[in-house]
């Protein structure tokens, strides 16, 4: 497969929602259609929640991965 | 598009930011806008309240008077120590508490012939929370001239009453004098000083002008343009009446007959 490029990385290491939404939305809002923004979690619910609201908002949602034991990345393209 | 937000204000205005409606992208036009009430009253104190809280940017507030013990049962930006205070400064240190990113400019002044068209045309949007006719006509024939949207509220006894005025589309929009051509005469009909007012009335419309003022800025969901709305608390009932433009205006219709602004006599030394 091939490796996705990332256009923007964000931490949100000891952020907790709704804030992780929050600040990913706020950066998706910048970036231009078909970028892809990489976000850093170590806030379990996050991860289902960040996720959920990026597609609710017509984003494209294209990997949620666990990278270590309280660690996640989940990879979003912005479609609008 | 680009914008830069603090900690604290992603913290404040994050409800707004999760809306698809708003975002980043409207907060920061909430930020940039610029909103004058008319009244820090009845109407002017729920919609000066959510106004800043939304973080409208500029708030200019326009009032004469000073608070006084009459004025607490309704008037909430204003508390029992300011009494004696002049209102727009009351008000400007309750809105400040609340919110630091807005800047409050107050104008503790009548407003008159001389003075409306300059310290109106500076804003974006104007909410007219004043209860004397001679105001309402001057704010609506100022803002008429100078293209800007009006959201025009009263209240009396247990009824108010909304509805907006969008002067940048002229030819479309109704104006305040498509449904009262000229002020009723002195007397006719009762202020709230003399007729009474349940307090939560001022409360709902002022909140129903501060929603439509954030719409305009917004560019969201549909302004009540033409369309006058009723609400009655006793029976908890809220009524949409059409309004038409009348093309026998004196302002807005085919031969318009006022050009310039009138001042009507105040009848009476009235308290917002």
């Amino acid at each position: 497969m091939a490796e996705i490029k990332i256009d923007r990385e964000l931490d949100l290491k000891g952020e907790v929602c709704p804030f992780t939404f929050v600040k990913s939305k706020l950066i998706i809002e910048q970036m231009e259609p078909g970028q892809v923004l990489k976000v850093i979690l170590d806030y379990k619910p996050s991860v289902e929640n960040v996720p959920k609201s990026m597609r609710e908002e017509g984003q494209e949602v294209l990997e949620v991965k666990q990278t270590g034991e309280n660690l996640w990345e989940v990879l979003i393209r912005k479609v609008k | 598009m680009s914008f830069q937000f603090t900690e604290e204000q992603i913290k404040r205005y994050s409800r707004h930011i999760i809306l698809p409606e708003v975002g980043g992208k409207g907060q920061q036009k909430l930020l940039q806008s610029k909103v004058l009430v008319i009244g820090a009253g009845g109407l002017g104190s729920p919609s000066l309240y959510y106004l800043a809280a939304a973080g409208v940017g500029t708030i200019g507030i326009v009032d004469f008077d000073v608070v006084d013990f009459s004025n607490l049962q309704r008037q909430i930006l204003h508390n029992t120590e300011r009494v004696g205070k002049p209102k727009v400064e009351s008000a400007k240190m309750t809105l400040e508490a609340l919110n630091p990113d807005v800047k409050v400019i107050a104008y503790n002044e009548r407003i008159h012939k001389d003075n409306v068209m300059d310290i109106i045309k500076d804003y974006d949007v104007v909410l007219d929370g004043s209860d004397n006719f001679p105001t309402r006509f001057l704010v609506n024939d100022a803002c008429y001239f100078l293209g800007k949207p009006l959201v025009s509220a009263a209240i009396l006894r247990f009824e108010g009453q909304l509805t907006t005025f969008d002067y940048r589309d002229k030819e479309n929009s109704p104006c305040y004098r498509c449904l009262f051509p000229e002020p009723p005469p002195p007397g006719l009909v009762p202020s709230c000083q003399e007729a009474g007012l349940l307090g939560v009335v001022g409360g709902i419309m002022g909140t129903l002008q501060a929603n439509e003022a954030l719409k305009l800025i917004l560019e969201i969901g549909e302004p009540l343009v033409g369309k006058l709305l009723v609400f009655d608390a006793l029976t908890t009932e809220f009524n949409i009446v059409k309004l038409r433009k009348d093309k026998k205006c004196p302002l807005c219709g085919e031969k318009p007959v006022i050009k310039e602004l009138i001042e009507y006599d105040q009848a009476c030394d009235i308290h917002f």
